[in-house]
C-alpha cells in the first residue's frame, strides 16, 4: 500500500515538525509514504476569493501530482486541503471534463490524516503518551464539511497521560477563513479571539486541531494575548499529529 | 429599493463603530447563545424525524420553486375565490403604487402594520408617510424600532440592540411616557397607546409567512397579539405577500410550521397563529370588510432562474444568524441591510446587484455552519462564495487585489516559481520579525500583512522545509526516490 502524502502548503512552509510527526506515526504503523515532488498547494483561496479561472493550473497541477497509478490512497493532513480536492474541484474543473474525471476518481482516494488511521487501519491507539491536559478545535473543514468527528478524539481519548477538556462551542469557526482574515481583520480579530477565550477558559495547556490554518490563526491570536497581557500563560498550539507521536 | 441602508459606510466602518457598542454585542451574543440551545434541545429530542422533516420541506420548498408560476396562479385564483382582491406586482414600484390607490380610493390617511419583510424591502413606510398617511407599527420591537428610528439588528428580534433603559428613554422622548425601566410597564404602556390606534386605523398592512396555494389562505406566525388585531380591526386589510412565501397545501404548511418556530427560537410553537382566508364572510362577527393580497415578485422569479435558486427555499427564520460567527459580533447592523447574516448575504446581493453592497460578501469565513443549521437545506455559504466568484466575473473586484491573486495563483502552480519565492522570502520575514519566530504587531504598517498582523502574530516561514526533510528522510531509508 503506498501512500501519497499530502502535508499541505503551510506544512512545507511554515510548521515542518507537523509533517514530521505524522511522517513518524504513519511510517509507525507500517505505512509506506510518498511525498510527489511536484505538489504545492490546493489553492482554495483562490475560489474562496472568487477567482476560479485563475485557479485551474494550481489545481490541475495537484490532480497531475497525485494521480498516479503508483499511489493506492492520498492521505491529508490538512482537512480544508482535502476538502478543496473533494468539493471545490469539481466547480474548478466545470470546463475541463478530463480532470473532472480524474478528480472524481482521485475523491475516491483521498483520506484525512485522522480519518485513515482509525477507519483505514482500524487503529484507535498510537501508543502515544503525552502527559498534559489537551484541549480539541473541532475545526469547520474536517468537522462539518467532511464530517470527520469522532476519529480525531478516538485516537485523542488513547493517548496515555493525556487528560481532555472539551472547550465551549468546540465546532465553532476559529475565523481564519483564507483570505478572509486578511481583508476582514476586525471580523477576524473577534472571532478568533473569542475562540482563544474558550480555549483559555477550559485551563488547558494545549490546544490542538486538525486543519494546520487553524492553527496558525489560533497560535497568532494566542501569541499576541499573551504579549499584550491578555494572556498570563503559555498555552501550546499543537497538530494532533504532534500529540499522537509523543511518547512521553 | 429600501434594502439596504447606511450605504455612505463602509462595511468596515459600520463594524469599527458596531464593535464600540458593549450592549448590542453581549445582546446579540447572548441571544444566538439562548436560540441555538433551546432549538438544540429540540432537534436533539426529535431525532431523526429533525432530518426527515428537513429533506420533505426542501422538496416541497423546491417543487414550488420549479413551478412558481402553476402556484402563483392557483394561490391568486383560490385567494379570488375566497373573495379577496389580488394586486400583482413584478417590482417594488409596482406594489407601491397598488397599495397607493387603495389608499386613495378609500380616502385613507391612518393604518397599522403588522409583520412584513416585503413592505420594509419596498419602503413602504417612507412612501406613505410622504404622501402624509400615518402608518403605525404594532409589533413590540417594530414599533421600538419606529419610534426610535432605527433598524433592526436580527430579522426575528429585530430591536434586540435597545436595553430597558434604552426603551424608556424612548417613549419618554417621543410619547410622554413616565413609567419605569420595567419591562412589563413599558409594554402595559404600549398597549395603550396601540389601542387606540387599532380602533383608529382605517386600514391595516400586514405581512405572510406562508401563502396556502390550495385554500387561497395566508398566515401569519407571531408571539404578540398585535398581528390579529392588524388583521381584524381595520376595515380595509392588505397582505403582502412575496411569491416565494406559497407552499402547495395545509399538509406543507404543517411541514413548514414544524420547522419555522423551532429553528427561528428554539419554540415547538408560537403564541399566536393565524390562517385567514379571505374577508368578514356572512354572519361573522370581526374580520375586515376587504382584503386586497399585494403578490410581489421584486426580484424572485429573476433569482429563482438563476445559480441562487435554492434561496427561494428560506423561510425567513433566522437559525443561520444564530449559529454564524460572524454575525454575533457584527450584528445585523454591520450588514447594512435589512436581511442580514448569512441568508442576508445571499439575498441582498441576489436583490439588489453588486454595485452597492461594498464588501459584503466577503464578511463570511465559509464555516458552513449556516448550511448546517438551515431547515430547508439551503447550501447558504456555497451561495456566498457564488457571489465572490460572480463578483470577479463580473469585474467589481477591487482592481488592487487582482495583482495579488495573479501572483498566488502563478506560484501555486510552478514549483520552482514556489520554491524560489520560499528562498527569497524566509530571511525578509525573519528580518521584519527581528529575528524572532513571528511577525508581531509593529509589523502591522505592511500592506496586506497588516490584514493579519493588527491583530494577530504570524509565524515566520521555516529555515527547514518539509519537502527538504522528507527527500533526506527517505534517503535515510535507502530506496527513496
Amino acid at each position: 500500500m503506498k501512500i501519497a502524502f499530502f502535508p499541505g502548503c503551510m506544512v512545507d512552509m511554515i510548521y515542518p515538525e507537523i509533517g514530521i510527526a505524522a511522517v513518524n506515526v504513519l511510517e509507525r504503523l507500517g505505512c509506506d509514504l510518498e511525498l510527489p515532488e511536484k505538489q504545492v498547494c490546493c489553492a482554495q483561496g483562490l475560489i474562496n476569493s472568487g477567482y476560479v479561472k485563475e485557479m485551474v493550473p494550481a489545481a490541475k497541477m495537484i490532480i497531475d501530482a497525485y494521480d498516479s497509478p503508483e499511489y493506492d490512497v492520498i492521505v491529508s493532513l490538512t482537512g480544508s486541503c482535502m476538502n478543496a480536492i473533494i468539493n471545490d474541484y469539481p466547480i474548478v474543473f466545470a470546463d475541463e471534463p478530463e480532470y473532472l474525471k480524474r478528480t472524481e476518481e482521485l475523491a475516491k482516494r483521498c483520506y484525512e490524516f485522522t480519518d485513515y488511521i482509525v477507519n483505514q487501519l482500524g487503529v484507535t491507539d498510537v501508543g502515544a503518551t503525552f502527559n498534559d491536559t489537551v484541549t480539541y478545535h473541532k475545526s469547520c473543514h474536517v468537522t462539518r464539511l467532511l464530517g470527520i468527528s469522532e476519529p480525531p478524539l478516538q485516537l485523542l481519548y488513547n493517548v496515555r497521560g493525556l487528560e481532555y477538556r472539551e472547550m465551549e462551542h468546540a465546532d465553532r469557526c476559529c475565523g481564519f477563513g483564507g483570505t478572509f482574515s486578511f481583508k476582514q481583520p476586525e471580523i477576524a480579530g473577534e472571532v478568533v479571539y473569542e475562540k482563544c477565550r474558550t480555549i483559555i477558559e477550559t485551563g488547558a495547556n494545549v490546544v490542538c486541531g486538525a486543519d494546520v490554518p487553524c492553527l496558525l490563526n489560533i497560535k497568532g491570536a494566542l501569541g499576541r494575548m499573551r504579549s499584550d497581557g491578555r494572556l498570563d500563560r503559555d498555552i501550546r498550539v499543537m497538530h494532533i499529529a504532534q500529540i499522537l507521536d509523543s511518547r512521553g | 429599493m429600501s434594502i439596504l441602508y447606511n450605504t455612505d459606510e463602509t462595511l468596515r466602518e459600520r463594524v469599527t463603530e458596531g464593535l464600540k457598542d458593549e450592549f448590542k454585542h453581549n445582546a446579540i451574543r447572548t441571544a444566538q447563545e439562548v436560540f441555538y440551545t433551546k432549538r438544540g434541545e429540540l432537534v436533539k429530542e426529535m431525532g431523526i424525524g429533525w432530518q426527515q422533516l428537513r429533506m420533505h420541506a426542501t422538496e416541497v420548498r423546491n417543487h414550488v420553486t420549479d413551478n412558481l408560476d402553476y402556484y402563483v396562479k392557483q394561490f391568486a385564483e383560490n385567494a379570488e375565490a375566497n373573495g379577496c382582491i389580488m394586486h400583482y406586482a413584478p417590482t417594488g414600484d409596482d406594489a407601491l403604487w397598488e397599495v397607493l390607490d387603495i389608499f386613495e380610493k378609500h380616502g385613507a390617511s391612518y393604518a397599522v402594520k403588522s409583520k412584513s419583510m416585503m413592505t420594509e424591502e419596498v419602503g413602504l413606510n417612507e412612501v406613505l408617510e410622504e404622501t402624509g398617511i400615518t402608518i403605525i407599527e404594532t409589533d413590540c420591537a417594530e414599533n421600538i424600532l419606529q419610534t426610535a428610528g432605527s433598524k433592526p439588528s436580527h430579522i426575528v428580534v429585530p430591536a434586540l440592540h435597545f436595553d430597558r433603559e434604552a426603551i424608556m428613554k424612548i417613549y419618554k422622548e417621543k410619547r410622554g411616557y413616565d413609567g419605569s425601566s420595567v419591562p412589563e410597564e413599558i409594554t402595559h404602556f404600549l398597549r395603550k397607546i396601540l389601542r387606540k390606534e387599532f380602533m383608529d386605523a382605517e386600514v391595516g398592512i400586514r405581512g405572510c409567512n406562508f401563502a396556502v396555494a390550495s385554500t387561497g389562505s395566508v398566515t401569519l406566525v407571531t408571539n404578540e397579539g398585535n398581528g390579529r388585531m392588524v388583521d381584524s380591526f381595520p376595515k380595509v386589510q392588505i397582505v403582502f405577500v412575496g411569491i416565494d412565501r406559497i407552499v402547495p397545501d395545509l399538509e406543507s404548511l404543517d411541514t413548514m410550521l414544524a420547522l419555522l418556530p423551532r429553528s427561528a427560537v428554539g419554540a415547538k410553537m408560537t403564541a399566536y397563529f393565524s390562517l385567514d382566508s379571505g374577508p368578514r364572510g356572512a354572519g361573522e362577527v370581526d374580520g375586515p370588510e376587504e382584503v386586497h393580497i399585494v403578490l410581489m415578485d421584486n426580484g424572485r422569479h429573476t433569482l429563482a432562474n438563476s445559480e441562487f435558486s435554492d434561496m427561494l427555499r428560506c423561510m425567513r427564520c433566522g437559525a443561520c444568524l444564530n449559529i454564524c460567527p460572524v454575525y454575533r459580533h457584527i450584528t445585523g447592523h454591520g450588514y447594512g441591510s435589512i436581511y442580514p447574516g448569512p441568508m442576508g448575504i445571499v439575498l441582498t446581493a441576489g436583490l439588489v446587484g453588486y454595485d452597492d453592497i461594498d464588501s459584503m460578501a466577503f464578511a463570511c469565513s465559509l464555516c458552513g455552519a449556516c448550511t448546517e443549521h438551515c431547515p430547508v437545506s439551503i447550501p447558504i455559504h456555497d451561495l456566498i462564495r457564488q457571489h465572490r466568484i460572480n463578483i470577479v466575473e463580473q469585474g467589481k473586484n477591487h482592481a488592487i487585489e487582482v495583482p495579488i491573486f495573479k501572483a498566488l495563483a502563478l506560484m501555486w502552480s510552478n514549483v520552482d516559481v514556489y520554491n524560489y519565492a520560499m528562498k527569497m522570502g524566509t530571511p525578509v520575514m525573519k528580518k521584519l520579525a527581528h529575528g524572532e519566530d513571528a511577525l508581531a504587531k509593529d509589523s502591522a504598517w505592511i500592506p496586506v500583512v497588516k490584514g493579519w498582523t493588527s491583530t494577530r502574530d504570524f509565524d515566520c516561514l521555516s529555515e527547514t522545509r518539509f519537502r527538504t526533510w522528507f527527500k533526506e528522510h527517505k534517503k535515510q531509508q535507502g530506496g527513496g526516490k
